[in-house]
């Protein structure tokens, strides 16, 4: 559905995106991550084609973002950044503005915006000013806006920023809800929304992908060493060192905490070296204090495909 | 055709449902208003002292034409009145656009740069010629108590809604330049004063360059205009500087997206 070929795209001599490369099938949900200005935004705005590519190639629904930027804009609904809303118009008024302008033929617009006043839950204050509105609402008349016109594709440009928990979780139910039926890339910087809502994730750090698989698949690969939080009183030298010598352990760091040292052990996988560490301590006459598996987040994942050791 | 009427209903609903629209046309007919006095005062002076002379030499009153007296100096009150207030109204056009992300929509959805700079001027045009009409409020009156001449006033209004057209189309290019509507304000203000003293100058200026000076004022065109003469050099002369406005802020918008500046 949507294609994307070694684009790039250059502001003056520094690139904001160079040579990315993913697709999107239909009805998939693909979740855009990366941190605060590694190119995701400037990603979305060449295939919404608000912005040309310096070069690359990208295509949605078979129409070129450049060539044909017409047929694409009338198959994408876009979310941007900052819900586009105008503050004067009633909720009502605006999303019937939008529905004109991208193209909904005058005896299906009125279906069309009770349907999706109904989808996204605006039903109570359809006649209010915009300007009057709670940030989550005007959220969700961005939401609206992008999908009145029951596009193809959709981008969505974090959607979830600047909501309340409970609507956080609602927005993701309703992008969940437009699997299937939509294509949709959704960018984001808060993990667990990748994993709640995603099929697939593109990592994307300093203008390139560093990473392109499901979210179960990616902590697997990272996950090559397991990891244990050891707290121990005792003298810390001699404690680490200790430690280091049990068979299977790869890396031993400290972390000081309230006078007693806290210890993150990562082993060999498949090897569960809890028993021999909790011997070692005792042993020695030190107090063991804590000793707990801990997991590999998609947190981690992220921040290792991201930042250079 | 469609796209360019939905993107023109929208600007008109925002500006008449927002406070825009009263607060200009308010202020407008308020400043209208006091010229208006004043030079009806003025008026009335003169009439009065054509009575007493013509009593003092015995002859009949020589009747005072109210729209050569009266109307003329009005009209070109309003000119300068619109030189000054529209650039207020049009440095929202784009420059409110893009601080609120709005142009992102308009944007990426299938309408071209076309359709949105003529909907946009359109729409203050019709802002303008409404708030004209309604100073027709003050020209009325003279009805009740003199009969000045329907044609003058006729091509005095269309003169300074061709004016106004010209304003318009200069102050809507420099809210394309600009996110910040007050540099779009104070520039375009600048632009029309620049141009409106060209006009003074170009008695000084030389034959050659006095003559360019003299043809580049938009309120230098008007002047046959509220004589009660329609020249189509002028409207011309309007016509094509409102175009050069729409095609400077279609050009503007179209290459923003090139320098990737918005």
């Amino acid at each position: 559905m949507i294609r994307v070929e070694n684009l790039t795209r250059y502001y003056g001599n520094f690139p904001a995106i160079e040579d990315v490369t993913f697709d999107v099938d239909k009805g998939e949900i693909l979740g855009f991550l990366g941190p605060n200005g590694a190119g995701k935004s400037t990603t979305m705005r060449i295939l919404t084609c608000y912005m040309p590519a310096t070069s690359g190639k990208a295509t949605v629904a078979g129409f070129d973002v450049f060539e044909q930027s017409m047929e694409v804009r009338k198959r994408i609904g876009y979310l941007p950044e900052h819900p586009p809303l105008y503050p004067d118009l009633t909720v009502d008024t605006y999303l019937d503005f939008v529905a004109k302008i991208k193209g909904v033929p005058a005896q299906e617009r009125k279906k069309a915006i009770d349907d999706v006043i109904d989808r996204v839950g605006l039903q109570d204050v359809r006649n209010r000013t915009i300007r009057k509105l709670s940030k989550g609402f005007k959220q969700r008349v961005g939401l609206a806006q992008a999908l009145v016109h029951d596009p193809e594709v959709l981008i969505l440009d974090e959607p979830t920023v600047g909501l309340d928990p409970k609507q956080i979780i609602e927005v993701r139910e309703l992008i969940k809800s437009l699997a299937g039926r939509h294509t949709v890339i959704l960018s984001t910087h808060i993990l667990p929304e990748v994993s709640m809502t995603c099929q697939r994730v593109v990592i994307i750090d300093k203008g390139r992908v560093v990473a392109e698989d499901t979210p179960e698949n990616l902590s697997a690969k990272v996950k090559s060493t397991e990891r244990i939080l050891v707290e121990v009183e005792g003298p810390q030298d001699e404690v680490k060192q200790k430690l280091t010598s049990v068979p299977g352990v790869k890396n031993v760091s400290l972390e000081n905490a309230n006078g007693t040292a806290r210890f993150v052990i990562d082993s060999e996988l498949d090897k569960d070296i809890r028993k021999d560490l909790a011997n070692t301590v005792v042993s020695q006459g030190w107090g063991l204090l804590e000793l707990r598996p801990m997991d590999v987040s998609l947190e981690e994942v992220f921040l290792r495909l991201t930042t250079k050791e | 055709m469609k796209a360019f009427l939905a993107l023109l209903e929208k600007e008109l609903k925002i500006v008449f449902s927002s406070p825009i629209a009263y607060v200009f046309i308010g202020l407008f007919l308020t400043i209208a208003g006091f010229f208006f006095y004043n030079i009806m005062a003025w008026f009335d002076r003169i009439s009065m002292q054509s009575m007493a002379y013509a009593q003092m030499y015995r002859m009949p009153p020589q009747p005072i034409n109210v729209n050569m007296m009266a109307l003329r100096p009005f009209f070109h009150n309003l000119t300068i009145i619109a030189l000054f207030l529209l650039p207020g109204f049009t440095m929202r056009l784009f420059a409110e656009e893009k601080r609120q992300g709005t142009l992102e929509l308009l944007e990426t959805s299938p309408i071209t740069n076309w359709q949105l700079t003529l909907a946009k001027f359109t729409a203050a045009w019709i802002l303008w010629g409404i708030t004209l009409a309604l100073t027709g409020i003050l020209v009325g009156m003279l009805f009740f108590f003199g009969n000045p001449e329907v044609g003058q006033i006729l091509s005095g209004y269309l003169g300074m809604f061709l004016v106004g057209g010209a304003f318009i189309a200069i102050g809507m290019w420099f809210s394309t330049l600009t996110e910040n509507q007050i540099v779009a304000f104070i520039s375009a203000l600048g632009a029309n004063l620049v141009l409106l003293s060209l006009g003074w100058l170009s008695n000084f200026a030389g034959a050659t360059l006095g003559k360019i000076f003299a043809n580049i004022d938009p309120i230098g065109h008007f002047d046959d205009f509220a004589k009660g003469v329609i020249d189509t050099k002028h409207i011309v002369f309007y016509v094509s500087f409102i175009f050069m406005g729409i095609f400077l802020s279609f050009m503007s918008v179209e290459s923003a997206r090139w320098r990737g500046s918005r």
